[in-house]
């Protein structure tokens, strides 16, 4: 048993539910208990979706147990064909049903409805819900793919490809499509399908005409995509395009595998190399940030943070153990310690710990953050009824570039505001609750009330560590907040190195000195 | 499957006929009480036994925008608990141990079951004594299920509830005769209670009790002297098990609108024997404060038909107060499940023509809602936007769960809550 306060990721069939409510034509019949219709509100709510979920639950009671919840199943299930009349059929348990062992997919094979219909078996009490949305698409593309499929040499025709991976319920995947799209249309390679969101069985029937594979989301897509690399020869594009230098890689892989020339994508360009270039963006140099994840988002972030804003990466990790061999061996490359967890109270006490100047992680990391008062933008799911704005707002291609610096500088102080702060620390309008002027009243923080019942973890820089004296004290906290952290930390460093048993003024500047670049 | 059915007419206010159809329930579980329980009982803990789904529910109902550290959680059922069940119920203990280290604060920890753990049968009263020996008398462990196989979303109170009675200490008195005390039955937000509170002061009926109470150290008493109003329709358990120690029940209307406030307060100035003009003086001020709040939402509620999905088991008190005090036409009310009993005086007050049902086929409920086109639907949180997307105007049923709407000084608010959708709708240009 695993004692959980917030979850990374849904059920595996939450999986399912993505994938089935992103195509057209497809009904997923769920054998589960009637609280988990829940899930519709994850679409119809956060995602803001005009319609249902095409999902029907078979919402069986503890009265039908003795009884026969299989033929509930099937009654559910006929009764969802007559009425959606869909052009293929998935059916599952999720993990109450999972337990009674109803046997869903033997069901609905005994019931020969006239449409194709496709069992999924996604083990709730080991997996979770992007390994189910993985799973599922798999499950889809190997039942409906037409094997008999063979592509025209490329030579004499536009190349063609597929774009795997966005699901409804994504982050951000609305928008990033419609920047791939963009970098497609501008290196002249025609769309075959893209998949799941908005493709139709018969769409996928077709999967192999493509001359490759794009993998907007490995989390998503991976499974499907080495399937239709043994089956159809098809190559993957595994550079993921967020940030501007993996948009430029990107453009350079799918130029390469389509045999057309990158410049005229590599043209349309990013602000991003500008405005990092820019004077302005010195003071973003060497600023900490903690990141963490999904796999995908993080590790792109972490390329971003370091090589083209100058940033250090100061902790790295994922919640989605699937994909923790490559994020290790990111952190090996970056220095840091990868942190492998969905556990949210290990990545509260590592961003504690590790006292970044930034946080860049999920709407959990960005509680975490608001508890430790410490700047935070979102960068991956899980998602937020926030992560869905009106505007457009990619994470990919080069208008990604530009959205990720400004979402991610916008919640840092501004450069000659720091130095006027940091002048001026005594003006008493500097006090701690004054935040970033552009950020309005209430964001900087300050020592604001906790609520009584949230009790601060044991190394929270709150707690007032041994060793200081008052006039040290006072002294710390004349240094703008955002940095009080740091020089705290470095400090008590100091004197931890020189055995240093109290901490004065002298000590403090010392520590200054001593750890100046 | 299903079909009209007329009541049974041995019961008062059972008239209307009752239409019960079997297919999808599209309501959440009991688990989803946890949400506003967690905040009304602040030194107690909910720690669900369940499945990741479980934990996902209670994050999607609560928001992740949580801003205090919830006192809820999960302790995930993982491959390995299904091996074996000595083997779970350790690891249920380590769970508890981690928690309450974490939490010291905690008096009171429900174990909360689930579908999963009702199906592998974990045993949680048991695993509650156990853990009450080892954790007491500090903290008290006690269960109760809010699974989606039992329970359907505001059930989870009172099954909650329900496991609090036989905790609650008896009453001084033992003899029914002796002085009766008045109980508060069902979670009401610290404002609103506090407004009962003070008419029972100004009537001088006292002591009042309050369950569930605030601290989970401070338990009402409860015996036969005891005589109680539900705040809530959903508490058909918890009245039984109250029952089961002696405290009587008094029939009332619901506290919802200004007649249901007068109705329920009445109750118990009548069981208490109050004077009437007495009475009439403590609400006056305050029922006259509502008919001018009511008053204002007339206009635009009038004349409007609405439609009840079954969610909360408020729908036939709220459906009763729009239409005789705001002029609303109920086309259909559902109910997850209709308490005859408790609801007697309820139904006897609905206008006739009102369909009642109760359970539900979703697909074909809501084939009557496209029909019926209402004004306005009250419904699911997701149900909400495809129905306003074929231009049905809503209400989220879960927001008069969370809200003060109880009492006189709340009624203006709870007929705003149905008036702003439709204000809304004749405001946009867009
Ligand atoms: S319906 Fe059952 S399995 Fe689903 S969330 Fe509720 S208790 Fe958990």
């Amino acid at each position: 048993m695993q004692l959980t306060l917030w979850t990374y990721e849904g059920p595996p069939h939450v999986g399912a539910m993505r994938v089935a409510t992103a195509m057209e034509g497809v009904h997923y019949v769920l054998h589960a208990p009637q609280g988990d219709t829940y899930a519709d509100l994850l679409f119809t709510m956060i995602e803001r979706r005009n319609a249902r979920p095409p999902v029907t639950y078979t919402t069986f009671e503890a009265r039908d147990l003795g009884g026969d919840t299989a033929q509930l199943f099937q009654t559910a299930a006929r009764q969802a064909y007559e009425r959606y009349k869909p052009q293929a059929i998935l059916v599952g348990a999720s993990c109450t049903a999972e337990l009674i062992q109803d046997d869903p997919a033997g069901l609905a094979e005994a019931m020969r409805l006239p449409v194709p219909v496709i069992p999924l078996e996604l083990p709730s009490y080991q997996r979770r819900e992007h390994w189910g949305a993985a799973e599922t698409f798999h499950a889809l593309v190997r039942a409906l793919a037409r094997r008999d499929i063979v592509r025209t040499p490329l030579e004499g025709r536009r190349p063609l490809a597929n774009i795997l991976g966005p699901t409804a319920l994504g982050f951000r995947h609305r928008d990033d499509l419609v920047e791939i799209r963009l970098l497609l249309a501008a290196l002249g390679v025609d769309i075959n399908l893209v998949a799941p969101l908005g493709a139709s069985p018969a769409d996928i029937a077709t999967i192999g005409q493509a001359d490759f594979n794009i993998l907007m989301y490995p989390e998503i897509g991976d499974t499907a995509a080495r399937f239709l690399e043994k089956q159809f020869k098809q190559p993957i594009v595994r550079t993921v395009p967020i940030g501007h230098g993996a948009t430029c890689d990107f453009i350079c892989e799918v130029a390469a595998l389509a045999g057309v020339d990158p410049a005229p994508a590599l043209a349309l360009g990013s602000r991003m190399p500008w405005w990092s270039r820019s004077i302005d963006s010195t003071y973003l140099t060497s600023k900490r940030v903690f990141i963490f994840g999904d796999a995908t988002h993080a590790m792109a972030a972490a390329r971003v943070a370091r090589d083209e804003l100058g940033f250090e990466v100061c902790g790295l990790g994922c919640y989605n153990r699937e994909f923790a061999r490559e994020v290790r061996a990111m952190a090996g490359e970056f220095g840091v310690e990868p942190l492998i967890t969905d556990d949210y109270l290990d990545v509260e006490a590592a961003i504690t710990a590790a006292q970044p100047e930034l946080v860049l992680g999920t709407q959990m990391e960005r509680m975490i953050a608001k508890k430790l008062k410490l700047p935070c933008a979102v960068i991956s799911a899980p998602v937020h009824v926030q992560d869905f704005p009106a505007r457009h707002s990619p994470q990919m291609g080069f208008e990604g570039a530009n959205v990720l610096f400004d979402t991610w500088v916008h919640p840092l102080v501004m450069g000659l505001e720091e130095h006027l702060l940091t002048m001026f620390r005594d003006d008493f309008e500097f006090h701690d609750s004054a935040g970033p002027s552009h950020l309005g009243a209430g964001h900087g923080g300050g020592k604001a009330a906790a609520a009584p019942d949230s009790p601060q973890p044991s190394n929270s820089p709150a707690e007032e560590p041994e060793g200081w004296t008052a006039d040290a004290e006072k002294e710390l906290l004349k240094i703008p907040f955002f940095v009080r952290g740091k020089a705290r930390r470095n400090t008590e460093a100091y004197a931890a190195s020189q055995g240093i048993a109290a901490i004065t003024v002298a000590t403090l500047y010392e520590a200054k000195a001593y750890h100046a670049r | 499957m299903g079909g009209l059915k007329p009541g049974d007419p041995s019961v008062a206010g059972s008239a209307l006929p009752v239409l019960r159809q079997r297919g999808q329930r599209e309501v959440f579980c009991g688990l989803t009480g946890i949400v506003w329980l967690h905040r009304k009982i602040q030194d107690a803990f909910f720690l669900v036994v369940g499945s990741r789904t479980c934990a996902h529910l209670l994050q999607s109902a609560a928001g992740v925008m949580l801003f205090a550290e919830p006192r809820f959680a999960t302790a995930i059922i993982e491959e390995r608990d299904l091996a074996g069940m000595a083997d779970a119920n350790e690891e249920l203990d380590r769970v508890v141990d981690r928690l309450l280290a974490r939490r010291p604060d905690i008096r009171m920890l429900f174990l909360v079951g689930s579908c999963p753990s009702e199906v592998i049968k974990l045993d949680l009263s048991r695993a509650a004594s156990r853990l009450t020996a080892k954790h007491g008398p500090a903290v008290r462990v006690l269960n109760y299920s809010g699974s989606g196989i039992e329970t359907t979303f505001t059930q989870g109170e009172d099954a909650c509830l329900a496991a609090l009675v036989p905790e609650l200490p008896a009453t001084q008195a033992a003899a029914p005769e002796s002085t009766p005390e008045l109980m508060i039955v069902g979670s009401l937000p610290d404002i609103v209670e506090d407004q009962f509170l003070r008419f029972f002061a100004e009537m001088g009926i006292g002591p009042v009790r309050v369950l569930p109470p605030r601290r989970a150290v401070a338990l009402p008493p409860v015996g036969p002297n005891t005589r109680f109003l539900l705040a809530q329709p959903f508490l058909g358990e918890t009245a039984r098990a109250l029952e089961d120690r002696g405290a009587v029940r008094l029939d009332a209307l619901f506290p919802f609108g200004s007649e249901g406030s007068f109705e329920w307060l009445r109750a118990a100035a009548r069981a208490f024997g109050v004077d009437e003009a007495r009475f009439e003086a403590v609400v006056a001020p305050a029922r006259e404060r509502a008919t001018r709040a009511l008053a204002r939402h007339r206009g635009v509620l009038e004349g409007k038909t609405i439609f009840f999905m079954p969610d909360s088991q408020l729908e036939v008190p709220l459906a009763r107060f729009l239409s005789r005090e705001l002029g609303m036409i109920p086309l259909e009310v559902g109910t997850p499940y209709l308490h005859r009993a408790h609801l007697a005086r309820e139904l006897e007050a609905l206008p006739e023509g009102t369909t009642l049902s109760e359970g539900q086929d979703v697909d074909r409920q809501l084939d009557r809602v496209r029909a019926a086109r209402p004004d306005l639907t009250v419904c699911g949180l997701g149900l909400a936007n495809p129905l306003e997307a074929e231009g049905l105007s809503t209400k989220w049923s879960i927001e008069l769960v969370f809200s003060p709407v109880h009492g006189f000084d709340q009624a203006g608010d709870l007929a705003e809550l149905f008036a702003r959708p439709l204000r809304r709708r004749d405001m946009l240009k867009v």
